[in-house]
């Protein structure tokens, strides 16, 4: 039990692959205009680092030490051309919205690193565990961003939800402001480097708020000395 | 007595930086007071906003950072920032480009990087070049000089137009944009562009209304303008002549050389440093004491290679003008220019490898 929690932590938070590891920024980077285009990448991610967890952790006694980096590759690649395969049946405009970087999951970094790391050391139920939290501390930054990119850039949250979750989706669009001048900036890389950039600091000052808070409620306990000397 | 104990270098002056800025800021008024005369009141209304969003941004953030605000706005640094920002952009834009710009260029370009003293880049052309590359059309806008123009706009005039994009008469920015005889204008070094682009010669370009010989109406009045209050500050030290030396020396040679190699392709070197605000970003832009170069051969290096970017990208790039972004492009290079010019130490010696100890 404390183990999962432990990885559920580590995942989501102290661990977080896009905000503290920073792996998987190019895909993280290219597609998070729009929240759904982040869910849908950070969707087929978490699916692939699950299976390619629980793979790699199945196998982890068979394969020798010398070749496991080319096995942990191909297995990765296999997953992520089902998911590839199974975008393009059900979610046919998403994947032509995402375009390359569905294949490019294959190079996420996050995802050979967890089974590399994690994985090839574990049991199976751990491993999968692993890659279902590490995968969603990564589709929460994606959407998080792309929240953020979508507001200043077209003014809408949610455009466009239904290439992902279906017809009835349509309706969860929500239109905070219409600009004949969208913001650009926001769309183009740059302002997802500014995103990104906004985010990891907001984490660390958190982190640090958190720090101090129980930093205080220690200090508490301990015993004040009288100062004797005169203070200068 | 009172000794006095100071470090070198010994300048008898004794100004702070608020003074420096102060002066800096009145040493644009000749250009201002000149780009209203001949582009409308449009000017006034954008400086005005940008004061007021760059103080309001400058305090708010300073006090999020726990500093004393109170004595960073007197710096009037901020203030100065805000000014080269409005001056540059078109003045009749919408009032929400100059706030999100000058927001742009406190916050993220110069008070992230640690406030004043600390920007790696330029804040107004930093923040610029983020309105360029977010909103081409608004600020591609430029009007016509006044005299030439259909409308005739007084100040409540712009103040309607730029919050709400229509004069008081109701006229839209792009009937104001008309010129007497009906056809829209653009800037002088658009005009050239496009001329150049659709097989006119340079010659043939300048026949257009807008110029005057190779000069832009009322252009080259601004850089006139902008021209004296950068020769008062090179005599009152607030600047050294290095830098817009070197821009000015760049742009002139590689614009005299091409203009010899081919008079009917290439504009002449007295078109390139009248036309467009090159003398606005080698007097008050390229020499802001932070984001330069500092040494004095680092200067005339940072300065030559800023006019020879905006040669290049004015001649063969996609934008007329590229003040901005060749001082971005340099601001980058500072770093690695003050390293290889450092100046030799009095007492030591280059040894025979040219190192410095």
């Amino acid at each position: 039990m404390n183990e999962i929690k432990q990885l559920s932590w580590q995942g989501l938070w102290k661990n977080n692959p896009a905000l503290v590891q920073l792996l998987g920024l190019c895909p993280l980077l290219a597609v998070t205009a729009t929240i759904t285009n982040g869910l849908g990448l950070g969707l087929a991610t978490t699916l692939v680092l699950i299976g390619s967890n629980a793979t790699v952790s199945i196998i982890r006694n068979v394969v020798p030490n010398e070749i496991r980096i080319p096995i942990f590759v191909m297995i990765i690649a296999a997953f992520v051309t089902v998911v590839q395969l199974l975008m393009n049946a059900y979610t046919f405009e998403l994947y032509q919205a995402l375009g390359i970087f569905i294949p490019l999951i294959v190079t996420n970094c996050a995802i050979i690193g967890r089974a590399e790391a994690y994985a090839s050391k574990n049991p199976v139920g751990y491993a999968a565990f692993d890659g279902l939290m590490m995968g969603l501390g990564f589709t929460a930054v994606l959407v998080l961003l792309g929240a953020m990119r979508e507001l200043l850039g077209y003014g809408t949250l949610f455009a466009g939800a239904n290439l992902l979750l279906g017809d009835w989706a349509s309706s969860l669009k929500i239109t905070v402001f219409t600009t004949d001048s969208p913001f650009l900036l926001a769309i183009l890389p740059p302002g997802a480097f500014l995103g990104m950039g906004l985010l990891i600091a907001v984490k660390n000052v958190l982190d640090k708020r958190f720090a101090n808070m129980f930093a205080a409620k220690q200090e508490a306990k301990v015993v004040q000395r009288a100062r004797v000397t005169a203070e200068t | 007595m009172n000794y006095k104990l100071a470090s070198s270098p010994h300048q008898h002056v004794k100004r702070n930086t608020g003074q420096v800025m102060r002066m800096v800021i009145y040493a644009l008024i000749p250009g201002i007071l000149l780009q209203t005369w001949f582009f409308g009141f449009g000017v006034l209304v954008q400086i005005v906003l940008a004061v007021i969003t760059a103080l309001i941004t400058e305090a708010s953030i300073l006090e999020l950072r726990k500093r004393d605000f109170e004595r960073a706005i007197k710096d009037y640094s901020a203030i100065l920032t805000a000014i080269l920002l409005a001056i540059s952009i078109p003045p009749f834009a919408p009032w929400w480009v100059v706030v999100i710009g000058t927001f742009f260029a406190i916050a993220m370009v110069k008070q992230l990087y640690g406030g004043l003293g600390f920007n790696v880049f330029n804040p107004a052309m930093a923040a610029y070049v983020m309105l360029l590359v977010s909103f081409p059309v608004q600020m591609t806008q430029w009007l016509p000089v006044q005299s030439l123009t259909m409308h005739q706009s007084s100040i409540v005039d712009a103040i309607y137009a730029v919050m709400t994009g229509f004069t008081a008469d109701g006229f839209s920015l792009a009937q104001l944009q008309n010129t007497v005889d009906g056809h829209t204008m653009a800037t002088p070094l658009d005009a050239i562009k496009t001329g150049l682009a659709q097989g006119l010669t340079y010659e043939e370009g300048l026949q257009s209304s807008i110029f005057d010989g190779s000069l832009g109406i009322g252009w080259s009045w601004v850089s006139m303008g902008y021209l004296a209050g950068g020769l008062y500050l090179i005599r009152a030290r607030i600047i050294n002549w290095h830098i817009p030396g070197g821009m000015l020396g760049a742009m002139v040679i590689c614009a005299g050389v091409m203009f010899l190699v081919d008079g009917d392709r290439y504009a002449s070197p007295l078109f390139h440093l009248f036309n467009g605000s090159l003398i606005l970003g080698a007097f008050f832009i390229a020499t802001d004491p932070v984001s330069a170069s500092t040494t004095n051969r680092g200067r005339i290096i940072f300065g030559a290679a800023i006019g020879f970017w905006i040669y290049v990208i004015r001649t063969w790039g996609g934008y007329p003008d590229a003040i901005a972004f060749s001082v971005l492009i340099m601001n980058m290079a500072v770093p690695l220019i003050d390293y290889y010019t450092r100046p030799r130490t009095y007492g030591h010696q280059k040894d025979a490898k040219g190192e410095r100890r």
